[in-house]
């Protein structure tokens, strides 16, 4: 579309104008574009690319940032328990809480395309409640639903002769927790997204797998599926990358309590260094979130690039 | 007589098997129903158990009586908090963080989506790429090195940016811009040529292409990205938690839970309360603009 419009304007220009001042309203345009796109650069430049190459200078100072230390940061973080504990947290925390993100959101879907179509809307409305409220907000609800003393649930689950449950008092009960809670929060987008894309499938596909005999359960695993694959793909990813960079929802629910074992790395990143005012050892486990963007980065960039030879 | 047998068979098992389809449809449908009605429920729980408390007192909240239900309702808490100066300044900054976060926003972007959806420079496809890029590199990877280049510049230049509100006018940008910018190529990007061109025919400067054909023409884009950028600055946690710390310089989210929350005594009534106004202006825009804000969610991946 963009050499259209640019041999469109030559075009235009040619009738009426000379060569030179034709090159220079080319010179113009260019210069006009690269003026218009100035103010993104630089608040990409300065505010994200500088920062993000800025913490890896940040992670070989020392705590009062005077002195090199190299891999010293690291060094010592491989040698702290908790640190693994982190790790371990962080990636049972994003692959569970995004692998039910992604179930829930693709039943929840379904269930939504099954009901006649004015009545979508209603249900759709409903559902994605919980991506709208600030998650800041809803996270303080799930505080207070989880309360050690006056808990909601633990009120209703008596009834059934179930007893208290420690919410976020035990260690395994506070990871159920902070994923239940992310989960909650996050279905609606896949719920969303996955209706989205069910809905461009075609109906004659559907009708000719019925046609061919074929059950509720082959028609999804070989027409949906197959059709929404760049879709689950690409939301999974983005899920990926926003779930394991979580922070409100667990700083909010555990703080990362008890005894460390809900931190995921970035409220362990804020506790070292702003809590701790140790800014390079925060940058360092911080850092670690570094390699799940890159893998992201290249599988999306490969997908633009894709779809760039088949357009 | 053979043939007539064939159709008299035939016949019955066709249409047993057509009401049993049909059956299975009217199944489904009840099936979709409940599980649509228990999902609904747990989405729906935690805002409604917000509403239900902060219309109790502290009185009926600590006798523990049936939390779900409000037996003597009462408006106080909603009182307290609105004429409480320090709500109503976190209410404020919040509210003028977001309005002036949108504007700054859709003044990058929009210029920005215009030059690369349409005209092309060097770089400017590696650049649209680069975009998007940048909306993955999340929050929490970006906190720590911000926060000390803030105390640097305040250090260097003597102007403070460390524990002002102005400094998330600063940061929150690179939250919305990216996506913002991103979107709006996308819906500028399928604005057929033969508009422009036409404009450009007659005499138009791109300039006047961009306000009075494009600008337009993307409204409904262009909503999507508002609401985008508004909700994000108004949910926007970490970055008010790292940057400021004195009560009149904190913005909603981070005013409620830093200072309702004191110590072990919880007031529960009163933090539901700020919590549900919190979330209010994100759901009653959504009220209203749900297409628009669903059209501007589903857009970025879409059209990725």
């Amino acid at each position: 579309m963009v050499d259209v419009t640019f041999q469109s304007s030559r075009v235009a220009g040619a009738g009426t104008r000379k060569r030179t001042s034709l090159r220079a309203a080319m010179k113009r345009k260019s210069t006009a574009a690269f003026l218009m796109t100035l103010p993104l650069i630089l608040l990409i430049a300065i505010l994200v690319l500088y920062p993000a190459f800025y913490s890896l200078h940040l992670a070989t100072l020392n705590k009062s940032m005077q002195r090199f230390v190299g891999f010293g940061n690291f060094e010592f973080l491989f040698k702290r328990q908790t640190f693994w504990l982190v790790v371990q947290q962080s990636c049972i925390f994003a692959i569970t809480a995004v692998a039910f993100k992604a179930l829930i959101g693709f039943i929840v879907a379904h269930f939504v395309h099954n009901i006649p179509a004015k009545g979508q809307r209603k249900w759709r409305g409903m559902l994605l409640v919980p991506w709208v409220i600030p998650p800041a907000m809803s996270t303080l609800a799930w505080l207070w639903l989880f309360d050690p003393s006056y808990s909601a649930f633990n009120y209703t689950l008596s009834f059934f002769g179930i007893g208290p449950i420690p919410w976020t008092g035990d260690a395994a009960w506070a990871r159920f927790s902070v994923i239940l809670v992310n989960v909650w929060f996050g279905a609606p987008f896949f719920m969303i997204m996955y209706l989205a894309s069910l809905k461009s499938v075609p109906e004659q596909l559907y009708e000719a797998a019925a046609i061919d005999g074929a059950n509720w359960w082959q028609r999804i695993w070989y027409v949906t599926l197959p059709m929404m694959r760049n879709i689950i793909a690409i939301t999974t990813l983005f899920s990926l990358i926003v779930t394991f960079a979580n922070f409100d929802i667990v700083r909010i629910l555990t703080a990362g309590g008890p005894l460390d074992h809900t931190h995921i790395f970035a409220t362990w990143a804020f506790r070292l260094g702003i809590e701790g005012g140790d800014i390079p050892l925060g940058a360092s486990v911080s850092l670690f979130m570094f390699p799940i963007l890159a893998i992201a980065a290249i599988f999306i960039l490969r997908d633009i690039n894709k779809r760039g030879n088949e357009a | 007589m053979a043939s007539t047998v064939v159709i008299d068979k035939g016949a019955p098992t066709r249409k047993v098997k057509y009401g049993s389809m049909s059956r299975d449809r009217a199944w489904a449908l009840r099936w979709s129903y409940f599980f649509l009605i228990v999902f609904a429920i747990f989405s729906l729980v935690p805002p409604l158990y917000m509403l239900i408390t902060s219309l109790k007192s502290s009185a009926e909240i600590s006798a523990a009586t049936n939390p779900w239900w409000v037996f003597h309702p009462t408006l106080s808490n909603y009182i307290e908090l609105l004429t409480s100066n320090q709500f109503l300044t976190f209410f404020w900054n919040s509210a003028w963080v977001s309005i002036v976060v949108v504007t700054i926003t859709m003044l990058i972007s929009v210029p920005a989506a215009f030059a690369l959806s349409r005209m092309r420079f060097w770089g400017s496809a590696t650049l649209a790429t680069g975009v998007f890029l940048t909306y993955l590199i999340p929050d929490t990877l970006l906190f720590l090195p911000l926060f000390k280049m803030f105390a640097a510049f305040g250090d260097w230049t003597g102007i403070p940016l460390i524990n002002r509100w102005y400094v998330l006018l600063i940061v929150y940008p690179t939250l919305t811009v990216p996506f913002c910018t991103w979107i709006m190529i996308g819906y500028f990007a399928s604005i057929p040529k033969e508009l422009d061109e036409a404009a450009i025919i007659d005499g138009a400067s791109w300039f006047q292409t961009l306000t009075r054909i494009f600008i337009p023409v993307a409204m409904p884009g262009l909503i999507a990205a508002t609401i985008f950028a508004f909700t994000v600055s108004w949910a926007q946690f970490l970055y008010p938690l790292v940057f400021t710390t004195s009560t009149d310089q904190l913005v909603l989210p981070v005013g409620i839970i830093t200072t309702l929350i004191k110590g072990d005594v919880f007031n529960w009534g009163q933090i539901m309360t700020g919590a549900l106004l919190g979330a209010a202006p994100p759901l009653i825009i959504y009220a209203f603009l749900m297409d628009y804000y669903i059209a501007g969610l589903t857009a970025g991946a879409t059209k990725g």
